[in-house]
């Protein structure tokens, strides 16, 4: 998704890698980072994906007096049809590194459409396929990571049998 | 501590334990963490009677997350130079997840040293959730 402005923060690479049980402390501990080869705290490989924090439109985020398909009172907060959506899921993701995001760095991302394509699913129905490529740039203008993401759309929820 | 092109045989694998009883509560981490707020990882009462999904289940990119550690650990810090993944099923709350990356290759360009991996993680059944590959900087 597009994000004008999605500045790499210490304290929210420390919650990242903790939400992904990673206990390395170049995640957490400048001082430890220092004598470390990158030099400094840098950002777990899939950290970027946290750049939806720093789009306001973003649709996996309630927002304050607009309807939301998550359970409140009832098991959903909005008609079908109405808004929300969420019945995607995510087929593929793929990173070039052409270095490691650290804190202070302040992205940009700028998003491509790219391929769409069908298949028929033998456990959810007919699969939409849509990729997107992603490209986050630094302050400088100089590109940092190349995220190259696929979601489907399924017809029905995957049978689990 | 980093890898060595010398070193490094095809074949050779590293494998952790990623993930140990997958809680509920991580996914909320996750979600928070990320941004990513959909109902379906945190919110058993939606989940089940709206989307119609037997349990909360993860984020893929908390599958894609935890695998990365297992690289990272292995290449070390800020080597990565790709890293990709296809989700292959869904995990859930109570899942125990392995990493394992394997040597496929070792390369050299422009005097820079390669690994490239193939990249798998699987559940406590042996399936696989997550498949995919990665290539880091090596040392010569």
């Amino acid at each position: 998704m597009a994000v004008e402005r999605f500045p790499v923060e210490a304290g929210h690479i420390m919650l990242f890698a903790r939400a992904i049980g990673d206990t390395n402390q170049i995640y957490h501990d400048a001082d430890y980072a220092r004598g470390t080869e990158p030099g400094s705290v840098i950002a777990p490989p899939t950290f970027v994906q946290a750049s939806a924090q720093f789009n306001p439109d973003y649709f996996l985020r309630p927002k304050p007096g607009q309807p939301w398909f998550g359970s409140g009172k009832e098991p959903t907060g909005v008609t079908r049809g109405e808004g929300g959506g969420g019945g995607g899921l995510h087929a593929e993701q793929h990173y070039i590194y052409h270095r490691h995001p650290k804190p202070g760095d302040v992205l940009t991302a700028t998003v491509k459409p790219g391929k769409t394509w069908e298949k028929q699913g033998r456990r959810s129905g007919k699969l939409i396929f849509t990729e997107s490529i992603t490209e986050y740039r630094d302050q400088h203008g100089e590109l940092v990571v190349t995220s190259r993401g696929v979601g489907v759309t399924t017809e029905r929820p995957v049978d689990q049998s | 501590m980093a890898l060595s092109a010398k070193t490094l045989k095809v074949g050779d694998t590293h494998q952790e334990i990623v993930v140990d009883n997958l809680t509920r509560t991580q996914l909320v981490q996750y979600a928070g963490a990320s941004g990513d707020y959909n109902p379906i990882h945190t919110d058993e009462v939606y989940t089940t009677q709206v989307a119609g999904y037997p349990s909360v289940f993860a984020h893929g990119m908390l599958s894609m997350g935890v695998t990365g550690k297992m690289l990272t650990n292995y290449v070390g810090d800020g080597r990565l130079a790709t890293f990709g993944v296809r989700f292959t099923r869904q995990v859930w709350p109570g899942d125990t997840l392995t990493s394992t990356a394997t040597v496929q290759a070792t390369r050299e360009e422009d005097g820079v040293h390669f690994v490239d991996l193939i990249v798998s993680t699987v559940n406590q059944d042996g399936t696989e959730v997550a498949s995919g590959y990665a290539s880091a900087r090596i040392d010569a």
